[in-house]
């Protein structure tokens, strides 16, 4: 069985990942009721023997004693990871998993990217080793961030830098945050476009995940369970955004929509961890579903968001009425795991290399221009040690070459003549 | 004469465990339809077939476990051994920690080579414990990476090491609208290197049997478990003894063997599809009657057709009137093929058996013109009934019928390759 590293960077990230760690423990514990430390919960968690201390050794197999996750939290001011420490989920932490500083980045990209990242670079590589060496095959590490802001995109992409550079073998899954358009942070399209050039160059696969199509989903199911009839039936704990059955009792604000992408992450990994008759490892998802290097942005969609009470949902086969590339007619990755999410008899995650990515980059280069026509917020960034004009247009073109790339898949959508076969010499 | 089975990745593990539950099954229950002699020497017969016994009075298969993550392994040694019949060696299985990702180069450039000594010395072990080795039987899919990539490596290494052994493979062909996105290029890697060292390519494809489990079954949830044992009892039908001659007192000793001795009268012709009939739910078993003329007419137009069931059969297609070359034939229907055979082998089993005519599988027009229907076609039967069928025949062909898919994954994997 192999194992997953979390990496949580920023404060996004950290409040993500918190949301994940619970809703990890709350579907092990439903699935594993007599406690036992099995296969699947070795993948994200250690169990360590804390009668000898703090620093206890790794029991393998046999009960449960002491679940520590496998992650490394990295954030640049301690709010956020203090409250995590002090909160339910501080026994699934070590102390020697966590990097903070005092200050924050600003909001800057080049503050998180240059100066926290040359500072911690040491520090950094010196924990995920530690973190690593307690996994006998590791195979990918999920990095948790968010673009908009200053640590999570600019110490985030480094670290992915890091990763790249000192575990070369391991694959790179990145869940990054991307701002919608009433963003509260100004900056956030710089930060944006100069983390998606080290997105697009050193991650194996990104899960591109807009906050504004988080809102609306929270909305959408608020909607639904407050409207009479239908909402009544609904089974609010199984809504994908709740936190039901976890150890948090409290809801904070950001929660459900930080559920939503717990779930997702979740989902993804279900059949690495479990059984099911048709296995499909982590390091599957970049071999099926990136066609070329750079084009790795795999947009997700999970179903259902709720659960209706009393209505039996037959599972059918997908009905492909989408338009494939013509040179990958029957581009689906299929993959079954037995074991349902919790609150839901079945679940269905999709995850598709698709166009539609598209109009969110456009966006995304357009919010970018606006600024940086007029240098709006320039010299904050270049008064960094290390930050040249030449580093904004290089993310700029790496983020418009990519939209480009899209459009060429996008444009040979039409024609579904065969390439002329080869013929054979007699 | 001893099988012994090689399992390789999950698709052919899965397999492999349905198969020896059908085989076990199949042999120890008792139909009543034989005699008590006979029942007994085809009981031993598939023991030794393939299982071999241990102190402990279990059967023990004679199979080796290979995959390159442990999930799939661990459930299908557990199965074995609920059956509370049979189960696995103790130190048949082999894995890792983790899986080939779908990658056809992994399994074959990395992994293999990696591994080589490990898994040849214990295949050698099995082998040793075969007091006669009668040929190798491996299972894998072609989509995956383990099962296409390392399963095609371990062919060759295997064919080097015992280049004298007869060796059988079932390739299970993947579901159209895909499972696996990079399955065309699996596909056509694994087809294009098994052949040099494989025998035969016996070969299910998950498409059609899933059409059997929905319309012949009645299935209405089909799951791979389902699939797999429709693969199992086909396998099963062929595998199991039988009288491969007429007036043969004991029954065939070398089946691996006397396949391909039967069905590959040419080098350059691999490609094995098996026909079954008749296929149905167990529940409706004991209303069913057949007849040994109505089953065989059946499968003689399956045959020629290309269709793996008895329902929905084109009985428009006809083979060609003697003496023109098949190419010649202006079919008016363009779409349906006839299926031209290069060898045919039937299996019947059952009450009456020896009273079934198969004349009409001895048409030349059913054959290439190059070899004689008398050779090209063989018979193998036995009275005993397999696994609750009453009568049942299986018709094992190396005929045309796979070449449409398979110059459709050709197809697909050639404008996936040529594309940019």
């Amino acid at each position: 069985m192999t194992q997953s590293i979390v990496v949580q960077v920023g404060q996004c990230g950290n409040q993500v990942g918190c949301r994940f760690w619970d809703l990890a423990l709350r579907e092990h514990a439903s699935v594993n009721k007599k406690g036992i430390y099995d296969e699947a919960l070795n993948s994200f968690f250690r169990n360590v023997d804390t009668r000898g201390g703090v620093d206890g050794a790794d029991v393998s197999s046999g009960k449960i004693c002491s679940l520590k996750a496998r992650a490394v939290l990295i954030d640049m001011e301690e709010g956020v990871v203090n409250e995590l420490l002090q909160g339910p989920l501080q026994e699934v932490f070590d102390t020697k998993q966590l990097i903070t500083d005092v200050s924050g980045s600003g909001n800057n990209w080049a503050v998180g990217h240059n100066v926290y990242g040359s500072q911690y670079r040491d520090q950094i590589l010196e924990k995920l080793r530690k973190t690593a060496e307690h996994c006998d095959c590791l195979q990918c590490f999920f990095v948790i961030h968010s673009m908009g802001g200053g640590t999570g995109s600019g110490l985030g992409t480094f670290v992915l830098k890091v990763l790249e550079d000192d575990f070369p073998e391991v694959h790179r899954f990145v869940t990054s945050v991307y701002p919608s358009a009433e963003d509260d942070v100004i900056t956030s399209p710089y930060n944006s476009v100069l983390a998606m050039k080290e997105l697009t160059e050193h991650a194996d696969c990104v899960l591109p995940i807009e906050n504004q199509a988080l809102v609306d989903i929270v909305n959408k199911i608020n909607q639904m369970a407050s409207s009479g009839k239908l909402g009544a039936s609904m089974k609010l704990s199984s809504t994908v955004t709740s936190g039901h059955g976890g150890i948090k009792t409290q809801e904070k604000p950001f929660d459900a929509m930080n559920n939503i992408v717990a779930n997702l992450l979740l989902n993804l990994t279900s059949s690495a961890r479990f059984e099911g008759s048709l296995n499909m490892d982590l390091n599957e998802i970049t071999m099926n579903l990136v066609p070329f290097p750079r084009l790795h942005y795999l947009v997700s969609s999970l179903t259902p968001l709720y659960t209706l009470a009393d209505v039996n949902v037959p599972p059918r086969r997908l009905q492909p009425s989408l338009s494939f590339i013509s040179w990958n007619q029957e581009g689906w990755k299929t993959a079954l795991c037995s074991v349902p999410p919790v609150g839901h008899s079945h679940s269905l995650l999709a995850v598709a290399n698709n166009t539609c990515v598209k109009p969110t980059f456009i966006e995304l280069k357009d919010r970018f221009v606006k600024l940086y026509r007029k240098k709006a917020h320039l010299h904050h960034y270049l008064q960094i040690d290390g930050m040249e004009q030449s580093c904004f247009t290089e993310a700029f073109n790496s983020l418009t070459s990519l939209i480009e790339e899209y459009d060429k898949l996008d444009a040979t959508k039409g024609s579904l003549a065969d390439a002329p076969r080869l013929s054979i010499a007699v | 004469m001893s099988v012994v089975t090689v399992q390789l990745g999950q698709c052919g593990n899965q397999i492999g465990g349905e198969l020896f539950d059908v085989v076990a099954n199949d042999s120890s229950t008792t139909q009543g339809l034989c005699t008590k002699k006979e029942n007994e020497s085809y009981q031993a017969c598939c023991q030794e077939r393939f299982f071999r016994e241990e102190q402990s009075g279990l059967q023990v298969a004679r199979a080796l476990l290979i995959d390159m993550e442990p999930k799939v392994i661990s459930q299908t040694l557990l199965k074995a051994v609920k059956s509370g019949k049979w189960k696995y060696g103790e130190k048949s299985y082999f894995c890792q920690k983790q899986g080939s990702g779908n990658n056809w180069a992994d399994g074959f450039c990395a992994r293999g080579p990696r591994h080589t000594d490990v898994l040849m010395n214990m295949i050698q072990h099995e082998v040793e414990k075969c007091e006669h080795m009668g040929g190798f039987f491996t299972l894998m899919s072609m989509a995956g990476g383990t099962g296409s990539g390392l399963g095609t490596y371990i062919t060759q290494c295997l064919r080097d090491a015992y280049p004298k052994s007869f060796f059988l493979n079932e390739v299970i062909w993947p579901y159209g609208t895909g499972e696996v996105i990079v399955q065309n290029y699996n596909s056509v890697l694994t087809l294009s290197h098994l052949y040099q060292s494989a025998d035969a390519l016996l070969v299910h494809e998950n498409d059609t049997v899933h059409k059997i489990c929905a319309q012949l079954m009645g299935l209405k949830h089909i799951s791979f478990k389902d699939v797999n044992q429709v693969i199992a009892h086909q396998l099963g039908g062929v595998l199991q003894p039988a009288y491969s001659s007429v007036g043969a007192t004991a029954y065939g000793q070398n089946p691996v063997g006397n396949l391909l001795e039967s069905l590959s009268p040419h080098p350059e012709y691999k490609l094995i599809s098996i026909f079954n009939i008749p296929q149905m739910a167990e529940a409706s078993l004991a209303y069913s009657a057949f007849t040994w003329p109505g089953l065989l007419k059946h499968l003689r137009q399956m045959l020629i057709a290309s269709s793996k069931m008895e329902e929905g059969i084109n009985w428009q297609v006809r083979p060609p009137p003697a003496g023109l070359p098949s190419e010649a034939k202006q079919s008016p229907n363009k779409q349906v093929h006839f299926n031209s055979s290069v060898a045919n082998l039937i299996v019947l089993r059952g009450k009456d058996v020896d009273a079934a005519d198969t004349a009409c599988f001895k048409d030349s027009a059913l054959y290439t013109s190059w070899i004689p229907p008398h050779v090209a076609l063989n018979v193998w039967r036995t009275c005993r009934p397999f696994n609750k069928y009453e009568k049942s025949a299986t018709l094992v062909s190396n005929s045309q019928c796979l070449l449409k898919p398979l110059d459709s994954v050709v197809r697909k994997a050639w404008n996936m390759f040529a594309s940019k």
